[in-house]
């Protein structure tokens, strides 16, 4: 029937618009971020930026992230995993993204266990204890203290070092950046400035090594 | 005989349109949200809970043609464009952001995308809301002579 036809070739024709928009459109954000990662390096990396890994390594993995965000946490193992299997190769930056309410307590929380030399051992602990601090994206700060102390931390200077102005400041920087970089959801993953453009473990690992071919 | 034929041929290709622009206006839509990742607002989800079944209900009246389609789909097309109305006058500012349903989560008056200067997401929602409702009384007012 020429009707039936008609629509056929109606839902092809829309169909295939569609995914030519989705593949033009995703081409030139590649392309917009690579001209980004050219010109601006210092919005991937700033000066205040915890970093993970060797200093010679080439290929910079920045993830930005939020610590009580679910998604980020079993993400953060998998990048370990990635950086131990390339012993050398990878360095992670974590930027800041606290998009649920009050995520910036503990984001403030870490920057002064940075003071103390603990950042890491600190994001650990949170990590694995947010299911308690954190259940079902209701970020609970009173909650997270009775488990800071397994980072081997001073919590007296914790309280005092966490209203710092400057780590509000670099709060805003981290999320004016994001901004910019289009981030909008947790964790946002770049690989030496390219976005992870479709979202997964595999999809990351796929990307970390292809800059690891490029690179070395 | 054929005049009959043509005038039913031309009832079909009005629900035919209202079906496209229903089709064209969900897979925008969708790629707003899911491609450049535009967080919808509450009156978009509201505009968007009444567009996207014309798509299959409009699909249905057409084989064969079925001229119940109107009763069904325009119920749907006008509290559609209700909203479309409502979310316009909001975004372009002639009724205050006070007044806005959705004060927490994603603002409803927050512009993402401004095409040419002046085609806004909502404009369009209310440009395609308008054409199905229009083209349906057309084809109401058809087939009642």
């Amino acid at each position: 029937m020429r009707k039936q036809n008609i629509v056929l070739i109606s839902i092809g024709f829309l169909i295939l618009l569609f995914a030519l928009s989705v593949y033009i459109y995703k081409s030139q954000q590649a392309k917009k971020y690579g001209f980004m990662a050219r010109e601006n390096a210092s919005t991937f990396v700033r000066e205040h930026s915890q970093t993970l890994g060797s200093d010679d390594a080439k290929v910079y993995l920045v993830e930005f992230f939020d610590p009580a965000c679910e998604t980020c946490s079993s993400f953060h193992s998998f990048v370990k995993q990635l950086m131990a299997v390339n012993p050398g190769k990878i360095r992670l930056v974590v930027r800041y993204a606290p998009f649920h309410d009050g995520s910036d307590y503990f984001v403030k929380i870490l920057e002064a266990a940075g003071k103390q030399g603990k950042y890491w051992e600190t994001l650990e602990v949170m990590y694995k204890t947010q299911g308690d601090w954190a259940n079902h994206h209701n970020p609970q700060p009173q909650l997270i203290w009775k488990f800071l102390p397994y980072a081997g931390l001073d919590l007296g200077k914790i309280r005092n070092d966490m209203n710092d102005p400057e780590i509000a400041k670099l709060i805003q920087q981290d999320l004016a950046d994001a901004k910019t970089l289009d981030v909008k959801k947790t964790p946002g993953f770049f690989v030496n400035g390219k976005p992870l453009t479709s979202f997964g473990y595999k999809q990351l690992q796929e990307l970390v090594e292809s800059e690891i071919k490029e690179k070395y | 005989m054929t005049n009959f034929d043509q005038s039913s041929n031309s009832n079909w290709t009005i629900i035919f349109i209202c079906w496209i622009v229903a089709s064209v206006s969900t897979l925008g839509s969708l790629f707003f949200s899911e491609i450049m990742e535009f967080p919808p607002c509450a009156l978009c989800w509201y505009q968007r809970i009444f567009m996207f079944p014309l798509v299959l209900i409009l699909i249905v009246g057409l084989f064969p043609f079925d001229k119940n389609i109107i009763k069904y789909a325009l119920p749907l097309a006008s509290v559609g464009w209700g909203f479309a109305f409502y979310h316009t006058l909001l975004y372009s500012g002639i009724i205050p952001e006070s007044v806005q349903p959705c004060s927490q989560g994603v603002s409803c008056s927050e512009t993402y995308l401004d095409l040419f200067g002046f085609l806004t997401i909502p404009m369009l929602s209310l440009m395609s809301f308008s054409t199905i409702v229009v083209l349906l009384f057309i084809l109401k007012r058809r087939l009642s002579k």
